[in-house]
């Protein structure tokens, strides 16, 4: 058997629609190894759910190849689908049924033993902390409790691999850290391998691989650290007062590398801390605009997301 | 137990869990066939009475006077004018002086101790609702006579067509009593049909939402990573509504017979299996319109669509002998075509499988066979 | 805060006391805060915890049980109608109609609000400038991309000029690009006096308020800028940890958790690191890193780090009441 969890080659998926062809994927490479939590990040319409999609075989694929646990995606949908929990982005699971109902069934098409269920479902609700609500239907439950009760159906029948589309989304910070500390608990427990799809930047730091996804393109991968490390220098944050004649002063200074916006704030990205801080007081101070202090700031994820964006539509030159 | 049966059973618990829990639904499942029940037994008349009729009677007997006269009292008919032949039938309704002819030949009291007598039925066929009130009266005062009932169908305005008619395929049997109830006699006939229209069109209806709905609500998605086969989810759609729709049947031919007093004469047993042979195959049309439909409108025009072509073409209400051949192609691809004809000779002939096993077999056949249509055109995936 | 006193009624937005009950359950629970003339106020707090509730009341569509709110000066629930006409509302699913054009859609939004033809003209320019829309000005809205129909639906719902503007979830679903552009454009309607309050569930939206309040479980749990609450609403500190083997790690913090050894008030995985909050980083740094290493793990570095708003947020909803 394959060494991976995931792979994906060169994997491409278009879309006829009445403008033609539409390439939702394109050429994605992506390699996750067993126990691994891997992110695939990027904003709505990157592609990230038509790629999940491919690779569980829930999607023809145009060209390339894919597998999970070395099956491949289309020819061995069944075998991936006895080995794999997934969550599907919207409208999981059967409303009209029971928090138990809803574990019973996916019990029943997993084909887990009357026994396993026994043993299994009461300890899933209580991971989930679901276990004071297994009477009441799937519609009425939070939007966090219907993540978590996802969550557990996906992992009745015990797969290796869990897929999750966006779990968080539109879940409050609170439901969110939930959910992810109970990610975390399958990962350090159960060595369970997670593949995670979210539009949050700073769920990117959840992960120990990543793959940041943009027009259906992989933009970059590596670890968290790795993909902020792609950054070039260092991140210097400041409020000026007058915004529009600070930004346009600033772009272009010698040793500024890139500039962005933060509200009202400014961050520009320097070659050098200690020259540059003092050079660009001094341009605003000529200019006659006051600001707050400099101060370098640590790199986020959505700054080198930001970053790697730009730097890529200027490769293509838009 | 193989694990294809284990997923079966968890899928349709699923589907009775929710087919139980959705009140409203079931309401409506129960509630609207009483009400076509109903509506069609009271508030619609399709029956034309005292059609001007010409007689024609070659026999001159007892038997033919007693055939004529229950005609008459049946009040379908006035028997307005006494003539020598066909040819003088059609001139007459050519002129539009009468919108029917009866022609009885000679010997008729002899053949119908034989079995064997046939009465030709000539209808003005510009005029549809005579035709079919008139085909559908006679053929049963006929029957009693334990002969066959030809029919004709005349165009008027001087275009003659040949005559279109076969013999309805009415069996014979000498000990039937006189049938016919004069004040009732709409429902009496209608129901055995009116039956396979009010179920087929529920079973259609609701089959062909059941899937595409799933897929509307994004449900289908968690289903479809499971090891699901579609064969098993789409006979785990099936069997719930089976039932269901089993159940709707026995209370509307409860309330024909009960209510109504529309006799059933036929087994209790082969009917029920007959039933469920129809509505399987009804409930396997719809499953494969789900599969086939992208939204639940699409779906539900399609049964829409099965419902009207039932209504038109099922042999309900007109006759299929008097159809063109395409209509009549598109009325042998409903499965209530099978089952009315099987219905009403169960109904209201106390004949056994002897007469219906076609059409049951038919219905095995159809079932399979969209069945097997519906589970290979469900979408595995979601594109 | 408890009476209301000490808002100033000439703020653009007064809430006093502000209760709503459903039933027996209490919604909104004596809530008050006023927001400044050009501010961008943050409003945040989990589903269900009264965020919208309270959004609803002051745009006058639904009644408070108790307490008042007021918007540019008028009551939210008497004069409603009036306060209609002097503020902007973008809600979350942007209400443009995709089979008009941008500019269509910004005349429709100007006639609704009963711009003359000359100020329309003006207006329509103005925020096809302010979208970036120039060039698309005739472009079907379902044609446009996730960024500028949110710029656009800010600029529909700003066509009159209001002094205060409320956003609910303005920047959902939107890449991180567009949601920066969008915040420099709120910044720059603040900038001319316009007070906007704007609730996210994004924490690092949150970051780019001048002032936020935090509602949980119907009460004002938290009230001031964002630098500032890290300070002073975080219990304990965050620890970074590099080790070895972050899952076994993980599992014997979360053990010494769940039986009481440590006073964790969270531990979690951050992809090859476990950030844990201890009481006091002084205290329980060598406790960590003596806990790991007999437990042969290998503690590579342990340091504190600043809170996140997130960590701020998901210490004050865990606050004893």
């Amino acid at each position: 058997m394959n060494e991976l969890a995931i792979s994906a080659q060169g994997l491409t998926k278009q879309f006829k629609t009445r403008g033609g062809m539409v390439t939702a994927v394109e050429n994605l490479s992506l390699r996750v190894t067993p126990g691994e939590t891997y992110g695939l990040i990027g904003p709505d319409g990157a592609g990230k759910s038509t790629a999940t999609r491919v690779i569980l075989g829930l999607l023809t694929r145009t060209a390339g190849e894919s597998s999970i646990l070395g099956f491949d995606s289309m020819a061995d949908s069944y075998e991936i689908r006895e080995r794999v929990g997934y969550i599907a982005q919207q409208n999981v699971l059967p409303a009209d049924l029971t928090v138990m109902e809803n574990m019973r069934f996916f019990a029943g098409v997993q084909c887990v033993s009357a026994e396993a269920q026994k043993k299994r479902i009461p300890e899933l609700l209580a991971f989930a902390g679901l276990s004071n609500f297994t009477n009441r239907l799937a519609g009425r439950l939070s939007g966090g409790m219907k993540k978590k009760l996802a969550l557990a159906c996906s992992l009745i029948h015990e797969p290796q691999v869990v897929m999750l589309d966006e779990p968080t989304l539109g879940v409050d910070p609170v439901s969110r850290r939930e959910f992810w500390s109970l990610l975390g608990d399958l990962r350090a427990e159960k060595g369970l391998t997670i593949f995670v799809c979210t539009p949050y930047m700073d769920e990117a730091e959840r992960c120990t691989q990543i793959g940041l996804l943009y027009g259906g393109k992989l933009i970059a991968a590596g670890t968290p650290t790795q993909i902020k490390g792609l950054l070039p220098g260092h991140l210097l944050e400041f409020t000026p007062a007058q915004f529009a004649a600070a930004q346009q002063r600033i772009t272009g200074m010698e040793g500024v590398l890139e500039l962005q916006t933060y509200g009202e704030k400014l961050h520009v990205f320097v070659d050098d801390v200690g020259a540059r801080k003092a050079q660009i007081e001094m341009a605003l101070a000529a200019e006659g605009i006051a600001h707050d202090d400099l101060r370098e700031i640590e790199v986020r994820m959505e700054e080198a997301f930001i970053s790697l964006v730009q730097q890529q539509t200027e490769k293509v030159g838009v | 137990m193989p694990k294809s049966l284990r997923r079966l059973a968890a899928l349709i618990r699923k589907e009775v869990t929710q087919l139980l829990r959705d009140r409203r639904g079931l309401a409506y499942m129960l509630g609207l066939p009483l009400l076509q029940l109903f509506l069609y037994a009271y508030a619609v008349n399709t029956s034309v009475y005292h059609i001007p009729t010409a007689i024609v009677d070659q026999s001159r007997d007892r038997k033919s006077r007693e055939f004529v006269q229950a005609l008459v009292n049946s009040q379908y008919f006035n028997a307005t004018l006494q003539l020598e032949n066909g040819a003088e039938v059609m001139t007459a309704i050519d002129k539009g002086q009468v919108r029917a002819g009866v022609i009885i030949p000679p010997h008729f009291a002899a053949d119908t101790d034989r079995g064997s007598a046939t009465v030709l039925m000539m209808l003005d066929g510009s005029d549809s609702a005579s035709v079919s009130s008139g085909y559908s009266a006679a053929a049963l005062v006929a029957q009693s006579y334990a002969s066959h009932l030809a029919t004709e169908q005349v165009q008027r305005k001087g275009i003659r067509t040949s005559a279109l008619a076969g013999a309805s395929a009415l069996p014979i049997t000498t000990s039937t009593r006189v049938l016919y109830n004069p004040d009732m006699i709409d429902i009496w006939f209608l129901l055995p049909g009116l039956a396979g229209l009010i179920l087929q069109t529920l079973a259609v209806q609701q089959a062909a939402l059941i899937i595409v709905r799933e897929r509307e609500l994004g449900t289908i998605e968690q289903i479809l990573i499971t090891p699901t086969r579609p064969l098993e989810l789409v006979l785990s759609k099936m069997i719930p509504l089976l039932a269901l729709c089993l159940l709707t049947m026995g209370v509307v031919v409860g309330i024909g017979v009960f209510w109504f007093g529309v006799p059933f004469q036929g087994s209790f047993f082969l009917y029920f299996w007959l039933t469920l042979l129809f509505i399987a195959s009804s409930l396997g049309l719809g499953l494969l319109f789900s599969n086939r439909a992208r939204t639940q409108k699409q779906a539900q025009q399609q049964a829409l669509l099965t419902m009207m072509f039932g209504l038109l073409l099922g042999g309900m209400i007109y006759p299929r002998s008097a159809m063109p051949a395409i209509p009549r192609f598109i009325g042998d691809l409903l499965p209530m075509t099978y089952f009315v004809r099987a219905s009403r000779t169960i109904f209201t002939k106390g004949v056994g499988l002897r007469f219906v096993w076609t059409d049951m077999l038919a219905l095995a056949i159809y079932t399979v066979v969209v069945v097997l249509l519906a589970a290979r055109n469900f979408k595995k995936r979601l594109d | 805060m408890s009476n209301g006193t000490g808002l100033d009624p000439q703020q653009p937005i007064v809430v006093r006391n502000l209760t709503k009950k459903f039933g027996d359950f209490v919604a909104v629970d004596n809530v008050s805060f006023a927001v400044n003339a050009g501010e961008v106020f943050g409003w945040l707090g989990p589903n269900g915890a009264g965020k919208t509730t309270t959004i609803r009341m002051l745009l006058g569509l639904l009644h408070p049980t108790s307490g008042s709110t007021h918007v540019l000066g008028l009551n939210s629930a008497t004069q409603t109608k009036a306060m209609h006409a002097i503020v902007g509302y973008m809600s979350q699913q942007f209400t443009l109609y995709n089979d008009l054009t941008a500019a269509e859609n910004i005349r429709f939004y100007g006639m609704v609000y009963g711009l003359s033809n000359r100020d329309l003209r003006q207006r329509q320019a103005e925020i096809i400038q302010m979208a970036g829309l120039e060039g698309r000005e005739k472009a079907l809205t379902s044609t446009l991309s996730g960024g500028w129909k949110q710029r656009l639906a800010l600029g529909c719902a700003i066509v009159h000029r209001p002094k205060v503007v409320f956003l609910d979830e303005p920047t959902a679903g939107v890449d991180p690009i567009s949601r920066r552009d969008f915040w420099t454009l709120i910044y720059a309607m603040a900038k001319e006096g316009v007070t906007v309050l704007v609730t996210t569930h994004y924490m690092d939206e949150a970051e780019l308020c001048q002032r936020i309040g935090f509602i949980s479980q119907g009460r004002l749990v938290a009230l001031d800028r964002p630098g500032r609450l890290k300070q002073t609403q975080m219990r304990g500190d965050v620890l970074e940890l590099n080790v070895s083997n972050p899952d076994l790690a993980m599992r014997i913090l979360k053990a010494a958790q769940q039986s009481g050894q440590l006073p964790l008030d969270e531990v979690a995985l951050y992809g090859a690191q476990i950030h844990a909050v201890v009481p006091s980083a002084e205290a329980y740094k060598e406790v960590l890193r003596a806990l790991l290493s007999t437990a042969g793990i290998e503690v590579r570095s342990l340091e504190r780090i600043a809170p996140t708003l997130e960590d701020v947020f998901i210490s004050a909803v865990n606050a004893p009441a």
